[in-house]
């Protein structure tokens, strides 16, 4: 158990090592002085001079790897020209929106995309099992930001139910700060409900294949305990597994849901980073996002020990 | 050798179960739809997409009255689905449109499918190379790929071959796993090892022996990567990092669009009616193949 775990964690390494490497290319394949590109166009020549020996752009490209390397060893992501912050602190100040956010829908996609999955596992071929694979195609294919301008259109323009766009913090009161997530989670979470569904309604109906089930049934046991305690508990590893991978679409769809609703967070610090070529902070928001995503891969490998005790390593 | 080759015979060949699918024929049709309004574009009605009348800046959809080209000669037109705040055709700018997003998705997908098939066909074949390329691909598939795109694009600057380029980088992994796991169980067949031991040179058993068994799954994968990349084209474009924004895109009609989405929902609603429409036929014909190309996916549907 314990080499598992120093093993599982050793392997995250050579996976940040590439991020980072990744990363630091990116800024290198644009065409010009990488120097001038950080500094921005409002630079002095003295400016770039100053960026140029910080990062050792005289040197090898290796050596300007390492020096850079260590720098975000040490939490230094460098130092935004546009916003004259850290980059750091700028993500700081970003995080809480796009956080909120992405907690509201996973949260929503779970409880809604498990139930249904399970259900139409119950009931394979069904209506309900049909419609949700149709929905499911519908969900992939329909683009976060066309479904996020038809909600607004309908529920904050039409029926005047919701604020349209903006965020607001949990300070500013409770239901103002949930009123604005409601269609933003929404709109994110019908991808992920299309995902998570799909795959619990294989693993389920696979699961219910299994012997174990038929003895639960012929002992009596009322479906809902059979589908939930035998059915689910015993698909829960390809599910978790699903949600932890989808995070990737979701950090994805946070950057265009962002932009839609007018969320000040992390998603829409990257579009603008982007518009004004503010390099590091594209590179840091990039980098945290994916050092976030391997991250809570890592946790949904180690939760296998749990949720499948079968599982010993 | 008569017996073993009479049910092959009496086998629906595979061409004809593809096309009783229902999927497929539903996604066939309205893909050889659009690549007809793609060709077709100029003559549908359609002025030039990029012409600018102040005149009609705003009409709404049905207006029908005079459009001025850039030679100063007013045509009738009829605006069918309206203008937008510069006074250009929406309905000429949706048609154009279908042209970039077609080719992105067809060239994203032929990229994407070439370069992740050559290294997972070298990474399940050529064991030294497997540990350090899957290791490279683990780490780009640990940055989210619409990120990796859009970092791709400001950084090489937009165009439509840095915007391909951008958007196929991050579907390589998964195409190379995909490609690494088909050879890895492929290599262990019969007919592989007898070409090892008659001595066919290595790349010969790749591109003669395993290549071929690797078609069909590739080519299920490559229509999904095709519907992403042209769901990722429009997203960058809506975001304002892809094509410029004189070339007409759906993601570029939309940004253009949602600056007045309140007064004129049209803008966004036209082209977020056919990228949805694109990709969900993208989708189903990939779904469709799936079903009925991919034998292993045939024999747990047959199972149940």
């Amino acid at each position: 158990m314990l080499q598992f775990l120093i093993r599982r964690l050793l392997a995250v390494i050579p996976v940040l090592f590439v991020v980072a490497v990744v990363v630091f290319l990116i800024l290198r394949l644009t065409p010009g002085d990488p120097a001038a590109v950080i500094a921005g166009n409002s630079a002095t020549l003295e400016d770039i001079a100053n960026i140029r020996k910080s990062l050792g752009l005289d040197e090898p490209l290796l050596i300007q790897f390492g020096i850079w390397f260590k720098a975000i060893l040490t939490g230094d992501l460098g130092h935004s020209f546009y916003y004259r912050l850290p980059v750091t602190e700028l993500i700081g100040q970003r995080l809480e929106p796009t956080f909120m956010l992405a907690l509201f829908t996973i949260v929503l996609a779970v409880m809604v995309s498990v139930p249904l999955g399970v259900l139409a596992a119950w009931r394979h071929g069904g209506w309900l099992d049909r419609g949700l694979m149709g929905f499911s195609v519908l969900g992939f294919s329909i683009p976060v930001f066309v479904l996020g301008y038809i909600l607004i259109w309908i529920v904050s323009l039409k029926l005047n139910l919701l604020p349209v766009q903006g965020y607001k913090r949990i300070g500013e009161g409770f239901w103002p700060f949930v009123s604005h997530l409601i269609l933003p989670a929404v709109t994110l979470a019908v991808i992920y409900i299309a995902l998570i569904a799909r795959v619990t309604r294989a693993a389920v109906s696979e699961a219910l294949t299994e012997d174990y089930i038929r003895t639960a049934r012929s002992k009596g046991l009322p479906e809902v305990r059979v589908l939930i305690k035998h059915a689910l508990a015993n698909a829960a590893v390809p599910i978790v597994t699903v949600i932890g991978i989808g995070i990737a679409l979701l950090i994805g769809g946070v950057v265009v849901t962002e932009t839609v609703y007018a969320i000040p967070g992390l998603g829409q610090l990257t579009v603008d980073a982007v518009l004004a070529r503010d390099f590091p902070v594209v590179q840091g928001v990039i980098l945290f996002f994916s050092v976030a995503y391997v991250l809570i891969n890592l946790l949904v490998d180690l939760s296998y020990i749990v949720l499948d005790p079968r599982i010993r390593y | 050798m008569a017996i073993e080759a009479s049910p092959v015979s009496q086998r629906p060949s595979v061409l004809s179960k593809v096309a009783r699918n229902w999927s497929v024929r539903i996604g066939v049709g309205v893909l050889a739809l659009l690549v007809a309004v793609a060709i077709c574009a100029p003559w549908m009605g359609t002025v030039d997409p990029a012409v600018m009348d102040g005149a009609v800046m705003n009409v709404l959809p049905g207006h029908s009255g005079e459009f001025t080209l850039l030679d100063g000669r007013a045509v009738k037109h009829e605006f069918w689905m309206g203008a937008d705040s510069f006074g250009r055709d929406i309905w000429s700018r949706v048609l154009y449109g279908t042209r970039i997003s077609l080719i992105v998705g067809l060239f994203v997908a032929l990229v994407s499918l070439t370069l992740g098939g050559l290294s997972g066909l070298c990474a399940g074949y050529l064991r030294w190379l497997d540990g350090i390329l899957m290791r490279v691909m683990d780490g780009l598939m640990a940055i989210p790929g619409i990120l990796l795109a859009i970092a791709l694009v400001s950084a090489l600057g937009a165009s439509l071959t840095t915007v391909v380029v951008a958007i196929a980088i991050p579907e390589i992994p998964r195409v190379t796993r995909l490609v690494r796991s088909l050879v890895l169980s492929i290599r262990e067949e019969p007919y592989v090892e007898a070409a090892v031991a008659l001595g066919t040179p290595t790349w010969k058993i790749m591109l003669r022996h395993i290549l071929p068994n690797a078609i069909a799954p590739l080519i299920v994968q490559g229509t999904f990567v095709c519907a992403s990349a042209i769901l990722v084209e429009s997203i960058l474009s809506f975001l304002g990092v892809g094509l410029p924004s004189e070339i007409p895109t759906w993601g570029n009609i939309m940004a253009e669009g949602r600056v007045q989405f309140n007064q004129y929902p049209h803008n966004v609603l036209y082209p977020g009616i056919f990228l949805a429409a694109t990709v969900l036929a993208v989708n189903m014909l990939g779904d469709g193949l799936r079903d009925t190309l991919d034998p292993k996916f045939n024999k747990r549907g047959s199972g149940k």
